[in-house]
């Protein structure tokens, strides 16, 4: 398996889908084993975090650190010459020379692309604003293939900004490719999937219902995958104000759901899942953010050429 | 009513079959023709569409940059080639699957608009042209 770049879900076919769950499967096994793995001994990643994260950064660091390399990077824009005007081109011309691997997050949509023109060591999208964010897609797959047994013949709700939230884009992408899904899209009508993300998924022969009521929806569905509405996509505040807390999953809300139901959320949340259901054994979204660790090591180890 | 003839030119360019009323956007996408001479026929009658707009331009023979712009504007305009007051060659635009440094992205927040480099896209549909943003994917139909 070779992977340049990884800038989008689009970058993997099925099998290499395939390739990466049973990778970060084994991860898990040695993570879970507490054997030291040094595979990546002598190997830097570069973390260019121009908006905060929590998971993504501190889970590539966490992998890499597990993997034997090492890591240096900035976790705001402000602290880089970002905030000076340098370029994305200069900015990545510059650390490739750091380092072996560079992992990235922008606010700007196709700024991983533009990175990857730029840059001979390899750049994995660490998400592009509203665009792509293919690693989260991979662990959460990974989540569902844990916890489900299987990536087919599922029926997906897709809760909250699916307009602007790149997890559930580049998710939807990946999931179409499996056979026999059904995505339920819960939004209101303001943030249901862009135009040309939904007719590339129905191409696929995936079925896509669209609906603004979480209520009716729930008690059909294997997955729900809940996100956050994002005060930062919004250009008009009073807009955002209208629409967060549009949905909540509390207590009364997974009665009317299926016992065998898993809550997913990529994290951070706001109000749109109250902590009271957090030890629900169907909420699965802290388990979901530790994957994180196995696949970017998965994706950390292939990339870098550093397989055992 | 008798249709008058314009001049014909020696050495040039003649874009015909124009869509109509675009002449003048066709016009704003060619470089260095200040000095030239430069007839442009509006809404003229065509045999094949009804109404079409044409220019002929002295001493000019269109760029790739130049040509594609057409190709998106006017999908069904032809170039003549006019050497020592002869026709050489008349070939209808072809449409390019793919564009480097033409238009903007309709996207505020695509990359494209935030960096000092070139827009680049893929034209998915040719009647009406719709391009769609090789960094950030968003579409959108080419208003030139």
């Amino acid at each position: 398996m070779e992977l340049k770049h990884f800038i989008s879900i689009n970058d993997l076919k099925k099998e290499d889908i395939d390739f990466f769950l049973k990778k970060a499967g084994s991860m898990l096994e040695l993570l879970e084993s507490k054997k030291s793995v040094n595979i990546c001994r002598g190997k830097i990643l570069a973390t260019l975090f121009f908006e905060a994260s929590t998971r993504t950064r501190l889970s590539f660091e966490c992998a890499m650190h597990r993997l034997g390399g090492s890591v240096i990077g900035f976790a705001d824009a402000g602290s880089s010459s970002v905030s000076k005007g340098e370029s994305i081109a200069d900015t990545i011309r510059t650390v490739e020379s750091y380092s072996d691997i560079i992992v990235m997050r922008n606010p700007f949509e196709g700024a991983a692309k533009v990175a990857a023109n730029n840059c001979s060591v390899p750049i994995i999208n660490a998400g592009d604003g509203g665009h792509e964010h293919p690693t989260q897609t991979l662990l959460d797959l990974f989540t569902i293939n844990k916890k489900k047994k299987s990536l087919s013949n599922l029926t997906i709700g897709l809760c909250g900004d699916l307009k602007f939230g790149r997890t559930v884009h580049s998710l939807a992408k990946a999931l179409s490719e499996f056979k026999g899904n059904t995505m339920i899209c819960i939004a209101p009508h303001e943030l249901q999937f862009p135009e040309g993300i939904r007719k590339k998924i129905e191409d696929t022969g995936t079925k896509i219902i669209q609906t603004d009521n979480l209520k009716k929806a729930i008690a059909r569905l294997d997955v729900l995958y809940v996100t956050r509405i994002q005060k930062e996509r919004f250009v008009s505040e009073k807009e955002y104000l209208r629409l967060k807390g549009i949905y909540v999953v509390d207590r009364k809300m997974l009665e009317k759901a299926n016992k065998d139901l898993i809550v997913m959320h990529p994290l951070p949340r706001v109000d749109e899942i109250n902590p009271e259901v957090d030890r629900d054994s169907r909420c699965v979204y802290f388990q979901q953010a530790f994957y994180g660790v196995p696949m970017r090591m998965a994706l950390l180890s292939v990339m870098l050429k550093c397989e055992k | 009513m008798e249709e008058k003839k314009v001049r014909n030119i020696i050495d040039g360019t003649v874009i015909d079959h124009i869509k109509p009323n675009c002449a003048m956007k066709v016009l704003s996408v060619l470089r260095d023709i200040d000095h030239e001479c430069i007839i442009v026929c509006i809404n003229t009658d065509s045999k094949k569409h009804g109404r079409k707009d044409l220019i002929k331009i002295e001493n000019k023979f269109l760029e790739e940059q130049e040509y594609n712009e057409l190709a998106l504007i006017s999908p069904d305009a032809t170039i003549n080639i006019i050497k020592n007051g002869k026709r050489v060659s008349k070939e209808k635009v072809k449409t390019p699957k793919h564009i480097k440094g033409i238009g903007k992205c309709n996207n505020p927040r695509c990359v494209t608009n935030c960096q000092n480099m070139e827009t680049e896209f893929d034209v998915i549909s040719i009647k009406p042209t719709v391009l769609r943003c090789s960094y950030c994917e968003s579409t959108a139909e080419y208003k030139g």
